[in-house]
């Protein structure tokens, strides 16, 4: 394992799993499949000392450096405690790892491989956190590559597992198989047809969570929804990944396919022109702040789609989505930037890179 | 209208619609949005709340006593556990299981694990529990400066845990 990662260099480049291929991927953004687990040995997070939480840390990474699998030997060991403030964000914007572990105090580090298709945490909620991203929809892959992750990881770390209640968590709530699958959706259409209300109504009585983003009244609405399991035990994994892979995303894409079918046949000018000022405001505003920009870009995502828009290319606005973020933006500017100046800096970057003049980097 | 999280004002609206709760709207500033989409949709705590408040109120006047009971392992008393949602120990599922088995029941239907299953078995939830314990002792071996305890301490776990552990890791996990 390599414990050198560049950050600068991080933040230059987007993972793999935002490429915007892969199955559905003009509605699916990504399929993230994680698993929990915990040492036998150590309480859990919340009873250890600091020397328990150190002890873990040590340990795993001393297991993890044992691995002679080649993929696993260029992974990245990042210690998450001596670095910066802006640098944890830049892994949380890469969501590389959650939030509650960049603010959390004490021995915790994140493992991940150079195309950020998989990431362990050491120390969030549970002692590992072990998750698996793809562009698209790809349950299957993602699952067969956590699952190698898992048994890999198995031979050199005893973990806490009862007979009857499975794999043992921090929370009762990710008991079992300590599984949760999330499927990423982009769902304008919908939205704008305004018929999240009867998706959500149809998603009752299935187990699954339903979570969505958007923003402040009518200004601004988000269209990117999350799809999950809710329940982890009592249930096979390939039964979980099913219910969420098999029957309730491909449901909600056919709901979004037919709303665009709907809106290009019925209001084709209403949403060109919707689609037009998305791209005439990100490319002449002069300030924007990240709600704004996130809203624009769904609706430019949408055009492009949907043919509305033929001179970019979807990677370009899955690389904005990460880029125009305040942790990236401040590091690619090479320095910390206030607020005024974030929202300055990010319009011209927009612009920028919505012009055609920026360089499209992937590892 | 402010965030939860902090005092920023909020700008985002997080819909979380879970069964049979019904939608739930949240209200987050940037960050704290980006954070909690980030964070994978678990079921929120209040998921585990009301799970416990059903089945608190059938517990009635034992509430007291059962808030009190403590694991010998780690010490997590049941009361901080319903106030916070997160067990101390794997051996709390063993000391709180007829206390735990409701909660599991109101929240996954089920309380019998039928997935994968590790290959190597950790022994019986006993054994766990010693681990841990002879891992308390180990550091207050070590804190007091009893390193042939400590010695034999480590020797002892390492022939209770895995033999496949590569060997090299035994002066990190305890250094
Ligand atoms: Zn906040
Ligand atoms: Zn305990």
């Amino acid at each position: 394992m390599k414990r050198d990662a560049d950050f600068d260099k991080l933040a230059r480049y987007t993972g793999q799993w935002m490429r915007g291929e892969g199955p559905e991927s003009d509605i699916v953004i990504s399929t993230r499949i994680r698993l929990a687990r915990n040492l036998a040995d150590f309480p859990f997070i919340r009873r250890c000392s600091d020397e328990d939480r150190l002890s873990i840390e040590r340990t795993v990474r001393a297991r993890m450096e044992s691995l002679t699998d080649n993929n696993w030997s260029a992974a990245q060991y990042v210690d998450l405690e001596p670095l910066s403030e802006i640098d944890r964000q830049l892994l949380v914007e890469r969501q590389l790892i959650s939030r509650e572990i960049a603010e959390a105090d004490g021995s915790r580090a994140v493992a991940f491989d150079a195309a950020e298709g998989y990431s362990v945490m050491v120390n969030e909620e549970d002692h590992l956190r072990i998750q698996v991203m793809k562009s698209g929809l790809d349950i299957k892959n993602t699952w067969e590559q956590v699952n190698r992750i898992d048994d890999m990881l198995e031979e050199v770390i005893l973990y806490a597992f009862h007979p009857r209640y499975g794999y043992l968590t921090a929370c009762p709530t990710n008991v079992g198989t300590g599984l949760r699958v999330s499927v990423m959706l982009h769902l304008p259409a919908l939205v704008i047809t305004e018929q999240m209300d009867r998706v959500f109504r149809s998603m009752q009585r299935i187990n699954v969570t339903v979570r969505g983003l958007y923003g402040e009244g009518s200004q601004y609405t988000g269209d990117f929804y999350q799809v999950s399991n809710q329940i982890t035990l009592g249930h096979t994994e390939a039964d979980l990944l099913a219910l969420v892979g098999e029957e309730v995303a491909p449901r909600i894409i056919e709901y979004e396919r037919k709303a665009r079918e709907s809106l290009l046949k019925n209001n084709r000018d209403d949403l060109h022109d919707e689609v037009s000022r998305a791209m005439g405001i990100l490319n002449t505003a002069r300030k924007i702040s990240s709600e704004e920009t996130m809203h624009h870009l769904s609706k430019i995502r949408l055009g492009i789609s949907m043919g509305l828009i033929d001179q970019l290319d979807v990677k370009v606005i899955n690389q904005l989505f990460l880029q125009s973020q305040s942790a990236h933006l401040q590091k690619l500017q090479g320095r910390i930037l206030g607020r005024a100046e974030r929202h300055a800096r990010r319009a011209s970057f927009l612009q920028h890179h919505l012009a055609g003049k920026g360089d499209t980097t992937w590892n | 209208m402010k965030c939860q999280f902090c005092e920023k004002p909020a700008t985002f609206h997080i819909t979380e619609l879970t069964d049979p709760g019904g939608p739930q709207v949240m209200h987050f500033c940037e960050e704290h949005a980006k954070g909690f989409l980030h964070k994978e949709a678990s079921p929120p705590m209040t998921a585990i709340a009301s799970a416990l408040a059903k089945q608190l109120g059938q517990v009635g006047d034992d509430l007291e006593e059962l808030d009190q009971k403590e694991c010998p392992v780690c010490g997590i008393s049941f009361f901080e556990f319903r106030n916070s949602g997160r067990l101390g120990c794997p051996y709390d599922y063993t000391h709180f299981e007829s206390d735990l088995r409701p909660l599991l029941i109101n929240v996954h239907d089920s309380t019998e694990h039928i997935g994968k299953r590790p290959t190597r078995s950790a022994g019986t939830a006993d054994s766990l529990a010693k681990m841990i314990g002879l891992r308390r002792e180990m550091e207050e071996a070590i804190e007091r400066e009893d390193y042939e305890r400590a010695s034999e301490i480590r020797d002892e776990l390492k022939a209770m845990e895995d033999p496949i552990a590569p060997k090299s890791t035994e002066s990190d996990t305890t250094s």
